[in-house]
């Protein structure tokens, strides 16, 4: 058998946490780094998301995505830095040996020394949520449809309906008005929409595309192509109320009901999935297997790419110290315990022997708050007290906790909310 | 008449309305009142889209308006930009369109196509 090849670090993804990660650790010292993306070109969902507000947080400016994507990737070619396009990873082992194929090299073998996981997320499809009707063609995810018009050159309807108002599906609403289309309304099923109100405002609003809340599709219509959909409203627990039906006559059903991460490569080697269906992290967003790092979108569904680069920079140094023998192996753990109004925690570990500075815990609330505080505890302790005038489940937050603030021993973090009275 | 307008200056989204004479109400900060009286009387957009691409490698090259324009104008821009084609190489900032519907405003390329 011949020998593996090796490298020091490989990256699995070529979007915006992977060239963030890969960028960090070159300019940390690792040379040998490889980044193996699936797609023919280098920016992952970018590509497609041709609208503007990227980069507000990365660049003080906004920019469309390509924009966004084409500075990290010029970055990365002024380092020089080796990659493969349409290179399919097939399998990654906990020993780190990581199988792909690719037309440059064939299928190939390589044992990385570490490995930083940035592989994305996908969309939840029409098979997820079953939906009573017939099976027609026309009903697809928006991301699809967008790749089709920003990418391709197609305009997959010309009558919509959108379910979901996941911010995908708000941009396609106006994208697909634009070019010609008539997008009919949209439906959520939470009594919240869950886009950006920027979004709402100028991709609904400004069209007089009606939201419907508390609806979901409660019947598709087609024989072979879509004919029609009915909605209908539902209760406190989803279900569908008798006599609220609206009927609607359209071509495409464009699904925006949710991301999940594509986090295939490690639940196949038996890595436990968190809450977020990523892998359970530490502050170093090291996984259970040492050496294996995960970030951006395949850890948990991000908002803003800004907090997607941010994340794969803190992969690539965590990778680069691993590399170094600078993170240490065993230690004191510490758990994050999300309660009252929290939904998740990432990291859901604390190694209190490797924090640096800080450990930044990101989170969701599980419904929109208002006038809160935002408690954080550490042994049932208040370490830190918040005020909040919002939160919403659409908007990712982060608590910023000093090291000092953690002692060795320490067994648990909790974070939660009270009513501010 | 008032005008309700949601204020997307930042993510809190306030909801305000705007009367004849330009007074602000229900914004929750100084922002808020500067947007408010934009959106009543002069409501502007970025806009961004694609056009016909010659290249080896893709067929559509996303674009960019340089700056807001009139939110009433979108569709007549539109209709400029789906006229044109463009051939690669073609450079991130390149116009594409100058000066779109004399509103002193160019179309520019948001992405580089080398060949």
């Amino acid at each position: 058998m011949s020998k593996l090849e090796q490298r020091e670090l490989i990256i699995i993804g070529g979007g915006s946490a992977g060239l963030a990660a890969a960028i960090q650790a070159y300019d940390e010292g690792v040379r040998d780094i490889l980044i193996l993306e699936r797609d023919e070109f280098l920016g992952g969902i970018l590509n497609q998301c041709i609208h503007n507000g990227f980069g507000l947080h990365e660049f003080k400016e906004q920019l469309s995505g390509p924009e966004y994507a084409e500075r990290f990737i010029n970055r990365l070619k002024e380092r020089h830095i080796d990659y493969r396009l349409k290179a399919m990873v097939i399998a990654v082992t906990r020993d780190k040996i990581v199988s792909y194929t690719c037309e440059e090299d064939g299928y190939v073998q390589v044992q990385a020394n570490a490995i930083v996981l940035a592989t994305g997320c996908y969309e939840r499809s029409a098979g997820a949520i079953a939906i009573p009707g017939d099976r027609p063609v026309g009903v697809i995810t928006a991301g699809q449809a967008q790749h089709y018009l920003n990418i391709d050159g197609y305009l997959v309807g010309k009558k919509v309906f959108i379910l979901g108002s996941g911010d995908i599906g708000l941009i396609m609403a106006r994208r697909m008005v634009l070019e010609g289309a008539k997008v009919l309304g949209v439906a959520e099923i939470m009594p919240y929409s869950n886009g950006l109100n920027r979004n709402i405002v100028q991709c609904l609003i400004d069209f007089d595309i009606p939201l419907f809340l508390s609806h979901s599709v409660s019947r598709i219509v087609g024989k072979e192509k879509l004919e029609k959909i009915i909605i209908s409203q539902v209760d406190a627990n989803f279900n569908f109320i008798a006599g609220t039906e609206k009927e609607f006559e359209v071509d495409t059903l464009l699904l925006s009901i949710g991301l999940i991460p594509n986090n295939y490569l490690l639940d196949n080697i038996g890595v436990i999935p968190s809450k977020t269906r990523g892998a359970v992290v530490n502050e170093h967003l090291e996984t259970m297997i040492g050496g294996v790092f995960s970030c951006g979108n395949v850890l948990h569904v991000h908002d803003l790419v800004d907090f997607v680069s941010e994340e794969g920079r803190l992969a690539g140094h965590s990778a680069a110290l691993y590399l170094a023998g600078k993170l240490k192996k065993s230690g004191n753990y510490l758990k994050t315990i999300p309660l009252n109004g929290i939904s998740y925690i990432v990291p859901q570990y604390v190694n209190i022997d490797n924090i640096e500075d800080k450990v930044a815990l990101k989170f969701r609330p599980v419904k929109p708050l208002k006038d809160i505080w935002l408690i954080t505890k550490i042994d049932g302790v208040v370490v830190k007290k918040q005020f909040k005038p919002y939160l919403i489940p659409s908007e990712m937050v982060d608590v910023s906790l000093d090291k000092a603030l953690f002692h060795s021993g320490n067994q648990e973090l909790t974070l939660e909310t009270e009513a501010k009275v | 008449m008032s005008k309700e307008i949601i204020c997307t200056v930042c993510p809190k989204g306030c909801h305000l309305s705007v009367d004849e004479n330009l007074n602000v109400q229900g914004n929750g900060c100084i922002r808020g009142e500067a947007y408010g009286k934009a959106e009543a009387t002069n409501p502007v957009r970025m806009l961004t889209s694609t056009v016909k691409l010659v290249s080896t490698k893709m067929v559509r090259l996303p674009v960019i308006t340089s700056r807001e324009v009139p939110k009433g104008r979108m569709f007549d821009i539109m209709a400029a930009i789906n006229k044109v084609t463009v051939k690669a190489p073609i450079h991130v900032g390149d116009v594409v369109i100058s000066d779109v519907c004399h509103l002193g405003v160019d179309i520019v390329a948001t992405r580089t196509i080398e060949e």
